[in-house]
């Protein structure tokens, strides 16, 4: 029997991924801790933030990753986490003071440097080319014989994992960056429903086709052995249905904050504004 | 920095294109198994053969390695696979069968002692190892090739279930990985993969 510590142990021991989330979870307190009282956000945001951050980093470095290797729908369940759920709460929490200021702290002479990085982010930033990494990800590492390849190298399944969380925190990043688009260059809110619209039908197609195969489209877990002994079948259901329906509710769930922010946005128009002076 | 969308799809197909092809030419053979050439470390373990004596990879080394695991009270899927590999290894020319050596590793060291592995392996023929193991060493090793194993809960007899991987991990006369047989795989499709590498044509 396995005692409560070793659940959390890692199965799979990644110092670069630990590092990652220390770094993160560092540089997010210093800049906490740093930034004027006025700035700061509240205990809420804080909360989702971590929460976010830690639930990342438990399906990667916890015993739950184990499962995740050997269970197909465990897997699914990892990926919903590392790319949607994960990344979501910690767009929401908008750390973006956060990061101002610690970008503040930046002495200037580095600035420069720092440059080509913002060059890539524009790029991958792009409405169209976001949304396609977003499904094209999931399509990429989902197709039977890579996804073979990466459950059986240990090299590629991490470079699976870590690609799907960056590529959450970009794409959720994009469509839940408060700053408004009427006041900023950020990207419109009519813009913002139609990529989570655009991701989520290839999304449910591809849910519906593992779901409905009669066949074994995943036969990895069949050869690799399961980590304890279920019908292949329902494994297979298990994980179609979690690559279906609960990203098709994000994308619904999504389009609505979107919905709420852009009338909340259009009552504080600079323009009503104006035309309110006026008829007053 | 504004490159239109469109410029940057096709990017992305030409990446995903290459990605597709390198990941498809480093083999200028076709295999009947999976080939997993690069996808997985050398062979290594740390067990103890049928005699009850620690054993490293060194033991057999130079030879084409058919690896599997199981255990001997295993009903339908160890019996089956050994005896197909035994008669892919028996209907080899002499010359190649020198090469080959299977590795019997049963993930079940509290009913498989050393004896009752050799007694099994025995029956199935001669160009079989037996090994087993603590299982913390059975664990290191089946992680190392991304399997597992566990246990059924015993019942009133003390009869369990162990469940494990299907596959046969196939290394070559250096110790690498090269080949993943699946359990659905036919003696002659085994045995054509199985010359090549003893031969040292691929």
């Amino acid at each position: 029997m396995m005692s409560a510590a070793e659940y959390l142990l890692p199965y799979d021991f990644s110092p670069l991924t630990i590092l990652a989330y220390v770094l993160v979870l560092g540089f997010y307190a210093y800049g906490l801790f740093g930034m004027p009282e006025s700035e700061r956000p509240g205990g809420g945001r804080i909360f989702v933030f971590c929460l976010g951050v830690l639930l990342c980093y438990a399906v990667m470095q916890t015993r739950f990753d184990y499962y995740s290797q050997y269970m197909f729908f465990v897997h699914r369940g990892q990926h919903l986490i590392l790319h949607h759920l994960g990344p979501i709460l910690i767009a929401l929490s908008n750390p973006l003071p956060v990061m101002q200021h610690l970008y503040r702290q930046i002495p200037k002479a580095l600035r420069p440097y720092l440059a080509p990085v913002g060059w890539i982010y524009r790029v991958l930033q792009q409405p169209a080319l976001a949304s396609f990494l977003f499904f094209g990800l999931i399509y990429l590492w989902l197709w039977p014989p890579i996804h073979f390849d990466a459950m059986l190298s240990r090299d590629l399944y991490w470079v699976m994992n870590w690609s799907m969380l960056l590529d959450g925190l970009l794409f959720w990043w994009l469509i839940f960056d408060p700053r408004s688009p009427i006041t900023t260059n950020a990207l419109g809110y009519g813009k913002r429903m139609l990529c989570l619209a655009v991701v989520a039908i290839p999304q449910m197609i591809l849910g519906a086709i593992i779901v409905f195969s009669r066949g074994m489209v995943y036969d990895v877990y069949e050869v690799c052995g399961r980590a304890w002994p279920m019908p292949p079948e329902t494994d297979q259901l298990l994980g179609g249905l979690l690559t279906w329906i609960p990203p098709a509710m994000m994308s619904i769930l999504g389009i609505l904050i979107i919905l709420r922010r852009a009338m909340r946005d259009d009552v504080n128009r600079p323009t009503h504004a104006r035309a309110k002076e006026v008829t007053q | 920095m504004n490159i239109p969308a469109t410029v940057q799809n096709r990017f992305i197909w030409v990446l995903s294109l290459m990605i597709l092809i390198a990941g498809c030419s480093n083999s200028d053979r076709n295999w009947n198994a999976k080939d997993i050439s690069g996808l997985m470390p050398e062979l290594e373990y740390e067990l103890i053969n049928a005699s009850g004596e620690p054993v490293t990879a060194e033991a057999n080394a130079g030879a084409v390695r058919l690896m599997f695991f199981g255990f001997t009270s295993c009903p339908d899927i160890c019996p089956t696979t050994l005896q197909k590999l035994s008669r892919v290894v028996k209907e080899l020319p002499d010359e190649a069968k020198k090469n080959v050596e299977i590795l019997f590793v049963s993930v079940d060291p509290k009913r498989d002692t050393p004896e009752r592995i050799k007694n099994y392996v025995e029956f199935f023929g001669d160009r079989i190892t037996g090994l087993t193991g603590p299982e913390k060493n059975l664990r290191q090793l089946s992680k190392r090739y991304r399997t597992t194993f566990g246990y059924e809960d015993p019942d009133e007899k003390g009869n369990y279930a162990v469940s494990h991987s299907g596959a046969v991990y196939v290394f070559d006369r250096q110790g690498r990985a090269r080949l993943l047989v699946r359990p659905e795989q036919s003696v002659d499709e085994i045995r054509e993969d199985i010359l090549a590498l003893a031969t040292g044509r691929a």
